[in-house]
């Protein structure tokens, strides 16, 4: 298992250890706002366990994404704020 | 409310509502009983499509009379209502299917219903999600999208009719009176000039042997997706297939919802009775709408349910009086277009209370065509 | 889409202590086990991390118990529905999962309670348990200010964790009063292995400042929390934070059990003295049964995990030390219940539902919590009422609404049954809805 994975995060590069989840993966990046919600205020994860639904990105284009629940994998892109 | 109510309304569905709505811009008093809360029977298990039809020249009618009246109330509409003008695309999938886009144009143009005929390549420009080939389209322009249980809330709490309409969620009838007052299930007896029946799917209950039947239906929502399509898109293909009315059957319908999310019909069912969801049926639904938006299945789905609608053995709905009682009105059975319907129904309703002369004419809709099934009241 | 299909004896449901246990003791009795997990690593909540880096022995041992019990670890499969009796449908990375099974084991745990209160929703408002998650897989918390709020043992054990890695914890609030604290700590004297824990003890041991009675009316920031507005219901004050892992003790996960059929007493799974539930085959432990912690749940994954092997005599053996747990959860409940002001922390305007920004005031106005979701959209969301379904419990003290499948949001093409082979789809209907 390599030790380190390499993903973007709003297009920038960056390097994480393995076993890193993708809503880590946009804190270290230094972004605190994951999403926008229904009337346009900054979100960011809660529960951190999958239940709440506050820490939904996009991955690889694809939206909604639970990203306190997804690992970090080589060349994933990562969008926030949408 | 201190005195007696003119009208007593059993139903606070979206028909029920439309009816207590024209009743009180009549200058009536209203009383509307539900068992549950507003638009929380039939109205929360529709998808609430506000479309023209053409079955029948009577179904033509009342959707076309009633669309209008949306159009006319849309503007005082509150944001909840979710109010779309987003029209309609019927989606052709081959030739024979493109017959009928034609035939359908030229019947809706006579009747000064805007449409355009989109050919292959616009439907796909229209909606690029669709599967590539399909032959090509009818768009109705006019038709729209609500969120029923809302629009119910609406006709019933807004601003100019809370003086004379008096709303009892969670409160049972036991029957209908023939002297237009209702007993409840506590025995309560409440006095009216005129009791009116909405109670949709339960009709029955308070009408024995009123001919309306459960056909239940199946719908599935989305999360938000923004753009995936633009308009209530409905198939043609049911056209080939047995118009059986008995069978469980199902066709691909679409509906984009202000929010961004998609609501994913349509089936119907006769003898299921429960409110659980058939995966079998589900099943066949979500495969039909997969053969037309290939890329659905990515989408994710937050709820499936299911509910009932109120089916008559012609499909169109008793708005009327009863065999039984004059002063017993019959306000249901409006199947899956209940929603489109319901304006047209409270106005009805109150051109007859008042003896003003029907928005249109209403012998189709009058329970007594449907012979002795629909004076049974035991 | 992907579509793959496994039968088992007995599939359990939640990689937690008490699933880990029944699945280890079936599985070293015969037959076949499967123990599925949402996650990607075993340990469930309160052991997350272990399998990585181990830390806590007991969860190691179990760890490599069950990865030497024969058992199938299925992991990052959501169970969205039950179509069938003795059929689970699972949402994976992969595609969806068919999950057949004779019996059925539930341990799906709890959820953090968290409540309204102005600012909630900003982001670096979190759960404590939910941060000490997310601080195990990568979070960066060094040299962060994160004041811990709410109630609950897990408070100091979060604050203690978060300090591991180098956050900085200006206060521990805990809203229970510290009379009734004090009474639980003497009490703890019934379970020696626990009292190393006691709550504001353990605090004061690790120098953290901890203390009772207080709690937070708001938190402040622009799009992120910077201070948090701190009460002991005659005075409030200010502390400048990073973060505010704030939670209200735990409810539990009933989705599925109440998806299944299974009874329910006081918002928790009716079970008989072998973990059995109210539905044949069905059984449910740890959290969904009382909030009684890992020890608890690790005695009941046992009994569960024995009474389905058909070793009822071996699980009657341990019916005594889950006497002691539940007497000790019990004792838990109560020191920590919830102190009625936090019923006010809401304003109107606070947003109750975070998934359709409904507010109080909207939520309010109705009656119950199906009339709140058709008319406010309160619990339409994705998290599917789970976070303010419990808020509007305590809150209004509302009955959560009916269940249906997808007890998870799901991609569309998951609710697709099982039978792959698509039909014919004859009898197409007229298309109005």
């Amino acid at each position: 298992m390599p030790e380190r994975v390499e993903l973007s995060v709003n297009g920038r590069a960056l390097s994480v250890p393995w076993g890193t989840t993708v809503a880590a993966a946009v804190a270290l990046a230094g972004e605190t706002r994951f999403r926008r919600s229904v009337h346009g205020d900054a979100r960011g994860p809660l529960c951190g366990m999958g239940i709440c639904f506050e820490c939904r990105l996009t991955i690889n284009d694809e939206p909604h994404a639970r990203s306190c629940l997804i690992l970090c994998a080589d060349g994933m892109e990562v969008r926030t704020d949408e | 409310m201190s005195a007696a109510p003119d009208i007593v309304i059993v139903g606070a569905g979206i028909v029920g509502a439309a009816c207590a709505r024209e009743c009180a811009r009549a200058g009536l008093r209203v009383l509307v009983l539900d068992r549950g809360p507003i638009g929380g029977g039939t109205t929360a298990a529709g998808m609430g499509h506000i479309v023209v039809m053409d079955d029948s020249p009577a179904q033509f009618a009342l959707t076309a009379c009633s669309r209008r009246l949306w159009q006319e109330l849309a503007p005082e509409l509150p944001a909840a209502v979710e109010y779309d003008p987003c029209g309609t695309l019927w989606v052709a999938a081959d030739e024979q299917e493109m017959a009928e886009v034609h035939r359908k144009a030229a019947f809706y143009r006579e009747r000064g219903v805007r449409v355009e005929v989109l050919e292959g390549d616009d439907v796909a420009a229209a909606e690029p999600a669709l599967r590539p080939g399909m032959a090509g389209g009818l768009r109705v322009v006019d038709d729209a999208v609500v969120y029923p249980p809302a629009a119910a809330q609406h006709l019933l709490e807004s601003q100019e009719n809370t003086r004379r309409i008096e709303v009892r969620p969670g409160v049972t009838v036991a029957a209908v009176n023939e002297d237009g007052g209702v007993t409840l299930a506590d025995g309560t007896r409440v006095r009216a000039g005129l009791a009116v029946n909405a109670a949709g799917p339960w009709s029955p209950l308070l009408a024995p042997g009123l001919p309306v039947r459960k056909r239940k239906g199946h719908l599935v929502i989305t999360d938000r997706h923004p753009g995936f399509v633009h308009h209530q898109i409905v198939e043609l293909g049911y056209l080939k297939s047995a118009h059986a009315v008995t069978a469980d059957s199902v066709a691909f319908n679409i509906q984009p919802r202000k929010t961004g999310q998609m609501l994913i019909g349509s089936s119907r069912q006769f003898g299921a009775e429960g409110t659980e969801i058939n995966s079998d049926i589900l099943d066949r639904m979500l495969r039909r709408a997969f053969e037309y938006l290939p890329g659905l299945g990515r989408l994710s789905a937050i709820r499936a349910w299911a509910g009932h609608r109120a089916a008559t053995p012609d499909k169109l709905p008793l708005i009327g009086p009863s065999l039984v009682s004059d002063r017993i009105w019959l306000a249901t059975g409006h199947e899956g277009l209940g929603i489109t319907t319901s304006l047209v129904t409270g106005r009805l309703l109150a051109d007859h209370v008042l003896g003003r002369a029907p928005a249109i004419p209403v012998e189709p809709y009058l329970p007594a065509r449907l012979g002795k099934g629909a004076t049974l009241h035991a | 889409m992907n579509s793959a299909r496994l039968s088992f004896d007995l599939v359990v449901v939640g990689a937690g202590p008490g699933g880990l246990a029944a699945a280890s003791v079936a599985a070293e009795r015969g037959g076949s086990v499967a123990l599925l997990d949402n996650s990607p690593w075993l340990g469930g909540q309160i052991w997350r991390g272990e399998q990585a880096r181990p830390a806590v022995p007991r969860a190691r041992q179990w760890i490599e118990r069950f990865l030497a019990s024969g058992a199938r670890a299925v992991m990052q499969a959501s169970v969205f529905a039950s179509p069938d009796r003795g059929v689970l449908l699972a949402e994976t990375p992969a595609g969806r999962l068919t999950v057949r099974f004779k019996q059925l084991i539930l341990a799906t745990g709890a959820r953090e309670l968290f409540l309204p209160f102005p600012g909630w929703t900003l982001p670096g408002v979190v759960g404590p348990g939910g941060l000490e998650a997310m601080v195990k897989a990568g979070w960066p918390v060094a040299g962060r200010r994160v004041v811990v709020a709410g109630s609950g043992p897990l408070l100091v054990a979060v604050a203690d964790g978060l300090r591991r890695y180098g956050a900085r914890i200006p206060l521990i609030a805990e809203q229970a009063p510290q009379v009734r604290l004090a009474r639980f700590a003497t009490g703890l004297w019934r379970y020696p292995e626990k009292l190393s824990q006691a709550v504001a003890m353990k605090a004061r041991l690790l120098g953290i400042p901890y203390r009772a009675g207080i709690w937070p009316r708001r938190a402040e920031g622009r799009e992120r929390v910077e201070r948090v507005v701190l009460t002991d219901g005659k005075r409030s004050w200010t502390v400048e934070c990073d973060l505010l892992a704030c939670g209200w003790n735990l409810v539990p996960n009933t989705e599925l059990p109440r998806l299944l059929g299974c009874a329910l007493a006081g918002g928790f799974v009716r079970v008989d003295e072998f973990q059995r539930s109210s539905v044949a085959g069905v059984f449910c432990v740890g959290e969904l049964t009382a909030i009684a912690g890992g020890d608890a749940a690790l005695v009941q994954g046992q009994i569960a995990g024995l009474s389905a092997a058909g070793a009822a005599g071996a699980a009657r053996e341990l019916f005594a030390e889950r006497w002691r747990w539940h007497r000790f959860g019990a004792a838990l409940t109560r020191a920590f219940a919830l102190r009625p002001e936090l019923r006010a922390l809401a304003g109107r305007e606070t947003v109750v539902c975070r998934c359709e920004d409904v507010s109080r005031e909207a939520v309010e106005r109705c009656r119950d919590a199906r009339e709140a979701k058709l008319h406010s959209r309160c619990g339409m969301g994705p998290c599917q009422g789970r976070i303010c379904g419990a808020a509007t419990q305590f809150l209004f003290g509302w009955e959560s609404d009916s269940i249906r499948p997808p007890v998870f949001p799901v991609r569309v093409e998951s609710l697709l049954t099982a039978s792959e082979h698509s039909k014919p789809v004859s009898n197409l209907s007229d298309p109005t809805p």
